[in-house]
């Protein structure tokens, strides 16, 4: 469990770490809450050669209220999200995601913007920010721009933020109604299946992570929804050929597990 | 004065413990010390073709890197149980190396070490040694070894078996009784590998001291002089008194850490070799892919009923793996620790088990907790309970139909089982009568039926145990294949000042010994516990000792401290009698001090010891001092049983577990210490729990483990577990002098069968008669749908 030798940079803003990514392109990675990067490198499967540690930068960690949307700093920890009264009122379905992270010390490490950047197919709260319709703000070279959730995730482990770029922030729009139900992983505690519901006047909106390679809308349940009760049957619409599969769940329970899910959610 | 046996004595290592203050092996830093790291195969089976390590050797920091083709390659550590064949032939022993020369033979197996002026440099170097392997198809499962065709793990033998073996009636008696029986229960099922995990990963420092031409070992082990013993005579050839072994604190072994590792023979030849210090630790990943496992049998079972439900007969044929090497203890796990327990609490009057033990291509296979009486009770309380369903009878009604009646050892003879042993004391009905009313069964049943009318999975499970523990006596297990004897050394050094040092040949790795067995030598001596140190982990200050595994520490470790303990007593009695102008037969001891029946007159313990080594006013004719040291070999196995119950609740929609309630009315003889014998049994249930639910070792088609890491491999956690409610009965052991027959497994053997038992209750109206262990929610929801 020792990594392999990497230098090591704490950057001080977002455009001195902007800087450093150009500079060092592939060789290096960023540090935020460190609680999948490390891991991986004390197993030499990463092995970057420099660290550009951005937990440091000042303005990062705040949640904010900006008229209709909540912004919260993309080094925010999962208990700071968790603990934070505005999200707890306002957006409560983000809350309810961030207290079934991992455990205390991975809540008060890990970062909403680390995991997303991460994507890793089983985490909870791609499910949430594509139920919201969230916007994942980005930083790079030649300046800022915002990416849409549902246009966020590509693919297991990616992501469509470039290479030079930084997540600052997370943009949601305020949520009256919603709700996250996850099954977990019985060793790890990540998602096999998560479910995020957000409930606008009479339609619905569903995000669904752990259950294909991406994490995705499920929108042919949206469109079935409306009254009818039995929307959650078509949960896996559209991914029926990228489940994911593991000794704890081949592609038949984790899609069985996918409706009941997205029916617990639909109806809580 | 205070008396301690029988009362819940806070432990006295865990102030140490609690505040971070033990002194674990990789806690020590030795002048000079270096590092190893290991170069492991990432591959299952493979030739070995070529390692380059001249990158390596030259990279900062590197002392030296060996592989397979030094001297240490020659070298290999011992298997410690000689089970031969039925036809006669020799057990197949191949050479279990230091370090892999040719070929590899499981997945983490030791091409290369590397030792380095530091952890960091060490494994940067390590990464420098250059492997290339001809990759070869590889065989897992001990079943499919078997087979024709099969990838072989050792080239020199026609098959991978390394030995078969079976115990019981004639088999063609067991098959008749079977054919013409009433009723048939049928099993067949995987009782899965699992990981012991240890919360301390095996650590080691070797220390060769040139000037004084000695060893040192300091390692995690169960057993420090059975570690001294195999190495010095089997591994390496060295002279045993010029090694010393030590481990004090353990973290944890569950069997693990029994056994005489590689690392440990490899890092002692080393330092002798580079003249320094080594130090290895092991990492999870290592741990994982290294550490022996436990269980892994396939088995086949079929138990025959009259018509009133009384067993007439039970036949099984199981595969049992060893992986790749015969580890110290494996080869009697699925055979003497297992098949001996057959007969379990019921009177089956025919038994027959017929085991075949393969090489596959994994790390070893040895005791973890339990070992092989968990797998036993597994199959006898799952097939009577299949059984109680079959016939259409009440699970507990079935057992107290089959139980064997009550015996005490003493008035009443040992029960002789089908099975070569004889059991000690028993009363298992009135176990399982208190499980029962701890369980509130009757109502329990009623609340049942009334749940699943709503829809609702309740069901209950029922496990009643037996098991051996404390084996022995050593001619009988030298008879079946030990190549120790299982005895124990108590040696009991009175100080002059009347302190005691109590030196022991047992090892805590967790379970308070320091504080048990002060409770009990302060009661025997009338001294204050305070007034005792118990010595253990050090092969220089214990005479000899075998270690703590197969809950034998009390019931034989603790015998051999009484035995010493008297003779400090009869000794002391003589020089009291001098003191005291009285004839020995006049005195009588009490509360710490010698009297003259009927009289006032008195010497202390205190006075006396110190008479002993001031000896001027002493009786003729008797040895100055107060030192005894004893070996105890006992007569017969130690014979717990106990009744475990659990309730569970099945989610209708995901095959979700929830163990609801868990019952556990446990017969461990004597108790020392009511909150230690608790503390021992909540960890015991949590452990079987844990395979019964959670925990699985799996291996893919290649032989690479895909559950080595906790992101796969689930551990039970605080919250995937129920209160657990836990009574006793005394039934105590008539030959040793405690009356005690030990905990340290008894959790682990009652408990999973009792979940599993439980799940399958909550669907038997849906015709679901099995579910493979681990009973994950993917199983149990599958079962639901067939």
């Amino acid at each position: 469990m020792i990594p392999a030798k990497f230098d090591y940079i704490k950057a001080s803003s977002v455009s001195e770490a902007i800087g450093l990514l150009d500079k060092h392109g592939d060789e290096a990675k960023l540090l935020s809450g460190g609680h999948s990067l490390i891991p991986a490198m004390k197993l030499r499967l990463s092995r970057p050669e420099i660290l550009i540690d951005i937990s440091g930068i000042s303005g990062m960690n705040s949640i904010t209220e900006d008229g209709n949307e909540i912004v919260i700093g993309a080094n925010c920890t999962h208990a700071a999200i968790c603990n934070s009264d505005l999200i707890n009122s306002d957006l409560n379905i983000l809350a309810q995601t961030a207290k079934c992270i991992g455990d205390i010390q991975v809540r008060n490490r890990g970062t909403i913007g680390g995991s997303l950047a991460h994507a890793d197919p089983a985490a909870d709260y791609p499910a949430v920010v594509l139920a919201c319709d969230a916007n994942i703000v980005v930083e790079g070279k030649n300046g800022s721009r915002t990416i849409a959730a549902t246009d966020f995730f590509l693919g297991i482990f990616t992501t469509s933020i470039a290479e030079d770029e930084i997540i600052t922030t997370i943009r949601f729009p305020k949520v009256a109604n919603g709700n996250y139900q996850k099954f977990f992983q019985s060793a790890s505690r990540f998602a096999v299946v998560g479910v995020a519901v957000v409930k606008e006047g009479s339609g619905v909106k569903v995000g669904v992570t752990g259950v294909a390679g991406t994490p995705y809308r499920a929108t042919a349940v949206e469109n079935a929804y409306s009254g009818n009760s039995d929307a959650a049957s078509h949960a896996i619409e559209g991914v029926e050929d990228e489940l994911m599969s593991d000794h704890f769940a081949d592609t038949t329970y984790r899609a069985h597990l996918a409706k009941v899910y997205v029916k617990k959610a639909l109806e809580a | 004065m205070e008396t301690y046996i029988g009362k819940s004595v806070k432990r006295r290592e865990d102030a140490r413990f609690l505040k971070g203050a033990g002194k674990y092996t990789d806690d020590i830093k030795l002048p000079g010390m270096t590092q190893a790291a290991f170069v492991r195969s990432p591959y299952a089976h493979a030739k070995i073709l070529s390692v380059d390590t001249s990158a390596a050797e030259k990279a900062e920091g590197v002392v030296a890197v060996y592989t397979g083709s030094d001297a240490c390659g020659t070298y290999g550590v011992p298997c410690g149980w000689q089970v031969d064949f039925k036809d006669g032939e020799t057990m197949r022993e191949p050479l279990h190396p230091l370090l892999a020369k040719d070929k590899i033979l499981h997945v983490g197996e030791a091409v290369a070490i590397v030792i380095a002026e530091s952890l960091e440099l060490a494994r940067d170097a390590a990464e420098l040694v250059n492997v290339k392997y001809d990759v070869l198809p590889a065989v897992t499962c001990p079943k499919k070894a078997m087979e024709s065709g099969a990838p072989k793990v050792h080239d020199q033998w026609g098959d991978n078996a390394a030995f078969d073996w079976c115990i019981g009636n004639d088999r063609a008696e067991v098959e008749a009784a079977l054919a013409s029986a009433h009723h048939v229960t049928e099993m067949n099922y995987k009782n899965h590998r699992v990981a012991p995990n240890a919360i301390e990963p095996r650590s080691y420092i070797a220390d060769y001291d040139v000037n004084a031409d000695k060893w040192t070992l300091y390692t995690s082990t169960q057993n420090p002089h059975l570690v001294r013993l195999l190495m010095c005579a089997f591994a390496l050839g060295i002279p045993e008194h010029k090694v010393r072994v030590v481990s004090y604190d353990v973290g944890g072994g569950f069997g693990s850490k029994i056994y005489h590792y590689t690392e440990e023979a490899l890092l002692t030849w080393a330092s002798k070799e580079i003249g320094r210090p080594i130090k290895w630790t092991s990492d999870r990943t290592e741990a994982f892919l290294t550490d022996a496992h436990g269980r892994d049998h396939i088995v086949h079972s079929k138990m025959g009923f009259d018509k009133d439900g009384k067993i007439v007969a039970h036949l099984t044929d199981e595969f049992c793996a060893m992986g790749a090497y015969l580890s110290t203890f494996a080869p009697a796990v699925p055979t003497y620790l297992h098949g001996t327990l057959f007969q379990g609490v019921y009177t089956t009057p025919l038994i027959h088990l017929n085991v075949t033990a393969p090489f596959t291509h994994t790390v070893p296979v040895d005791a973890y907790r339990g070992a092989g009486r968990p797998e036993a009770t597994y199959l006898l309380e799952r097939i009577v309970s299949k059984a109680a369903k079959e016939m259409n009878m009440d699970p507990a009604e079935l057992r107290l139909k089959n139980f064997i009646a009550p015996f005490n050892g003493t008035t009443e003879p040992g029960y002789q089982t089908q099975v070569a042993l004889q059991y000690d004391s028993g009363n298992y009905h009135a176990s399982l009568k208190r499980g029962l009313e701890m369980l509130g069964y009757e109502d329990f049943r009623k609340e049942q039926a009334e749940a699943r009318k709503n829809g609702k999975l309740l069901g209950v499970g029922i496990s009643t145990y037996i098991e051996g523990c404390g084996i022995a006596p050593s001619a009988v297990v030298g008879s079946l294949g030990a190549r120790a004897g299982l005895y124990e050394v108590g040696h009991v050094r009175v100080q002059p000042t009347g302190k005691v040092s109590v030196f022991t040949g047992s090892h805590s790795h967790g379970q308070g010994h320091e504080t048990v067995f002060a409770q009990f030598a302060a009661d025997k001596l009338g001294i204050p516990m305070d007034d005792i140190d118990i010595v253990h982990g050090d092969t220089d200050q214990v005479a000899f000792g075998m270690g703590t595994y197969g809950s034998r520490s009390l019931s034989v470790g603790g015998s051999a401290i009484i035995k010493s303990i008297e003779k400090v007593l009869e000794k002391g009695a003589k020089i009291a009698a001098h003191k005291l102008e009285a004839a020995e037969e006049d005195l009588e001891y009490a509360e710490g001090k010698w009297t003259v029946k009927g009289t006032d007159k008195s010497i202390s313990f205190g006075d006396v010891s110190l008479t002993a080594y001031v000896p001027h006013d002493y009786p003729e004719g008797v040895e100055p001092g107060l030192d005894f040291s004893s070996f105890y070999d006992p007569t017969n196995f130690t014979y717990p049983f106990g009744t475990h119950i659990a309730v569970v609740e099945v989610c209708s929609d995901t095959g979700k577990v929830t163990v609801k309630r868990f019952v556990a009315c446990d017969d461990v003889g004597n108790v020392m210490n009511p909150m230690i014998v608790d503390g021992q049994i909540h960890g015991g249930v949590v452990q079987g729990i844990g395979q019964a639910l959670l925990e699985e070792v799996v291996y893919d088609g290649e032989g690479q483990m895909v559950t080595g890491s906790y992101m796969d491999y689930a551990m039970p956690r605080a919250d995937d577990m129920p209160m657990i409610e836990t009574d006793r009965t005394t039934t105590p052991c008539p030959h040793n002098p405690l009356g005690a027959k030990g905990a340290g497994e008894a959790g682990a053997i009652g408990s999973t069968p009792a979940v599993v038992n439980a799940v399958v209750d909550a669907l038997a109206h849906m015709g679901v008669t099995d579910i493979q262990m681990p009973v994950t929610p993917q199983r149990v929801w599958k079962a639901m749908q067939n």
